[in-house]
């Protein structure tokens, strides 16, 4: 349970007054800080990485196009689209996974757990079968397919789960079962098509940044550019969201619709994230959770829920195409980052009230 | 939903009717659909042909259905009764993942095969990854709560998932076997294959049977239980090293099935209730009738061709559960 808001904003609205005062305390401010500079940090270090590695002050010349021609185009051309990919998508899964968490109040109920992820990955192994067993290739394009598939697993438990309440069991009982039915379908399938392309389809549905380019990228992009300052808008000026219906209600707050509109926007992200670069594993769980033990308040601040999820795949996907001999999807480095330091997390003391 | 001990003894009844029919289906159905009379000369071995596909392909491969399925129902009644979760699941927790992840690694690294080698690692991988799943969530501040045990059980699931994506990703002849593997194959018809995961999978059914009383009380929380005189820590580890020895031995013979372990308990207890004995003795009989089901029906609806056994389990369980869902009604948590 969420404890009553000790502090009061100074508002004529006598309702707005009972509620928690939306300037965000000094824990929050400095954790978004921290993380957003070890976001540019990491960027950087991001840049300057690849198979001929470029001092500080040359990528201080190459970002502003001067210096060598090949260390330009290295910059450029190469590293920087994916590096601005990388981020976008762990900004739009951390996103997803923090206001799904909040709003659901449930740590488990993020989108890859739910399985908006394995709808996306059931619509894109689909597309490559079809290809495989001699149909039309390319009829409809991978990023499609996978917002699409996305979009339809998320209408299809809200469908399934209408009448149990967004906090109850029912929702996420709905969301896992249907994920392990999704699942099995793309392992079935899986197991129809050849060894070739069955790999191909493993590598995407680990998650994958390999060949990416600005073509993937801006989708993401302009989503998260248009979704994420609503989600902020959103869940600030709906503080009462983190409360109980029964209380909501009290204070004259209809939370159903400003919830639906979050989730909404969750799964948005979630689906355009996945169209670029895969199911990546664990992201949207791990950021929603990195980002409340951070910020150390119930509600998942979706700035920090974004720089969190950002830097997570930024570092996996460096560390995937720099430090191993070949390269490894970043969906397998997430996990192989991202797990530990959840685990790390849930050891640390903490000073927050209240589990979302 | 059956309260008095006649109308539990009549659903088990029930229940174990419908298993002995899907057994037998499990023995006729297939490639080809055999006659009652062919069934029973394969059966005493005046058949050729009728006796080597039941003695030799249906006949095992069925034994391993209600193997793996009653250890999978089983383990899965336990690890929801000793997280006080109801979504605790040997694939939830990291159990089965670690078995997995144990058994890839003996096939890609070391070269073992099917057998004594690949249930042995399949109990080491999921006893290792349940004992570090037990300590980092016991070692949280809160203790050891439903969610942080879960959320150490999904970050387990995900790192040691990770590790398999690397392990056959960096290697195609793995990754042949594996895609197999992973969606719950239970066409190995090779009696050698079952006989060393009997003694495991023995030892876990006594143990939840002598702890399954304890559990029922640990339902009313730990210091209640102790206070009825139950030894906590002693039930927890006992339940944990049957769910352990359960779902390695499934593992190692099937695959990591998912959803088995999530569904049938609570199959169970819509049925009989929450007693945790009740629901054991249940889901031991509901667990196989489901793998076995989904088998029979697998090897029936792509003929000459089977679709794995994991993937007709969750689509077949999916609706099921989802109706069963929404017509419980909710209760305050």
């Amino acid at each position: 349970m969420i404890a009553a808001p000790t502090r009061t904003a100074r508002s004529r609205n006598p309702v707005r007054s009972l509620l928690p005062r939306p300037r965000p305390r000094r824990r929050v401010v400095v954790a978004v800080l921290g993380t957003l500079l070890l976001l540019a940090v990491v960027s950087a270090v991001a840049l300057s990485l690849g198979d001929e590695p470029t001092t500080p002050a040359a990528l201080w010349e190459a970002l502003h196009g001067r210096g060598p021609e090949n260390t330009v185009y290295a910059v450029l051309e190469v590293r920087q689209p994916r590096v601005v990919l990388a981020m976008a998508v762990g900004a739009a899964f951390g996103v997803a996974g923090g206001l799904s968490q909040s709003v659901l109040r449930n740590p488990l109920a993020s989108p890859d757990v739910l399985g908006i992820s394995a709808g996306a990955s059931v619509a894109v192994v689909s597309v490559i079968a079809i290809g495989s067993l001699g149909g039309p290739i390319g009829v409809v394009p991978i990023p499609v397919a996978a917002l699409a598939g996305g979009l339809a697993a998320a209408g299809l438990i809200a469908l399934l789960a209408r009448g149990g309440g967004l906090r109850g069991r029912r929702i996420l009982l709905v969301g896992i079962a249907l994920s392990a039915a999704l699942t099995a379908l793309t392992q079935f399938l899986l197991t129809r098509i050849d060894v070739y392309d069955a790999q191909r389809s493993a590598a995407w549905l680990t998650g994958s940044l390999n060949a990416r380019g600005w073509g993937e990228a801006t989708p993401v992009l302009v989503g998260v550019a248009v979704l994420l300052p609503a989600a902020l808008v959103l869940a600030h000026t709906n503080r009462a969201l983190l409360f109980d219906d029964g209380v909501a209600a009290g204070w004259g707050v209809r939370p159903g619709r400003a919830r639906a509109v979050l989730l909404l926007i969750a799964v948005c992200l979630a689906a355009l994230a996945t169209s670029a670069a895969g199911p990546v594993a664990f992201v949207a769980l791990v950021s929603g959770q990195v980002a409340r033990r951070l910020a150390a308040v119930p509600d998942i601040p979706p700035i920090l829920a974004a720089a969190a999820g950002a830097s997570l795949v930024l570092v996996a996907d460096t560390i995937a195409r720099t430090a191993l001999p070949s390269q490894l999807p970043v969906g397998v480095l997430t996990g192989l980052v991202g797990a530990p330091y959840l685990l790390y997390l849930l050891q640390r003391r903490r000073s927050t009230r209240g589990t979302p | 939903m059956a309260r008095s001990g006649t109308a539990v003894a009549a659903v088990l009844l029930g229940a174990l009717a419908l298993l002995v029919v899907a057994a037998l289906a499990g023995v006729i159905v297939g490639t080809r659909v055999l006659s009652p009379g062919e069934t029973l000369a394969g059966l005493l071995g005046q058949d050729g042909v009728a006796a080597t596909v039941i003695w030799e392909l249906r006949l095992p491969r069925t034994l391993l259905g209600l193997l793996v399925g009653s250890a999978l129902g089983v383990a899965g009644v336990l690890a929801q009764a000793v997280t006080r979760n109801p979504l605790a699941d040997p694939g939830l927790l990291g159990i089965s993942a670690g078995g997995a992840v144990a058994v890839v690694a003996g096939s890609a690294f070391l070269g073992l095969g099917a057998g004594t080698p690949r249930v042995l690692l399949a109990l080491a991988g999921a006893a290792l990854a349940t004992a570090a799943v037990y300590l980092f969530a016991s070692r949280s501040p809160e203790g050891l709560t439903p969610v942080n045990m879960t959320l150490a059980g999904m970050a387990m699931t995900a790192f040691l998932g990770a590790a398999v994506s690397a392990t056959v990703l960096l290697s195609a002849s793995t990754m042949d076997q594996y895609r197999f593997w992973v969606v719950g194959a239970l066409s190995l018809p090779d009696p050698a294959v079952l006989l060393p995961a009997i003694p495991p999978a023995v030892a876990g059914a006594i143990l939840a049977v002598v702890v399954s009383g304890s559990l029922n009380a640990l339902a009313l929380g730990d210091d209640t239980a102790a206070a009825l005189g139950v030894a906590v820590l002693r039930t927890r580890l006992l339940a944990g090293a049957a769910v352990v020895l359960l779902s390695g031995t499934a593992v190692a013979l099937a695959g990591p099935i998912a959803f088995v372990g999530l569904v049938i308990p609570h199959i169970a207890r819509a049925l009989v209730g929450t007693d945790v004995r009740r629901v054991l003795a249940l889901s031991a009989v509901l667990g196989p009738l489901l793998l076995v089901t989904a088998d029979v029906v697998g090897r029936l609806v792509a003929r000459p061709a089977e679709v794995q056994v994991g993937v007709v389990t969750a689509l077949l369980g999916t609706p099921f559960f989802i109706w069963l869902t929404r017509r419980a009604k909710e209760r305050s948590q």
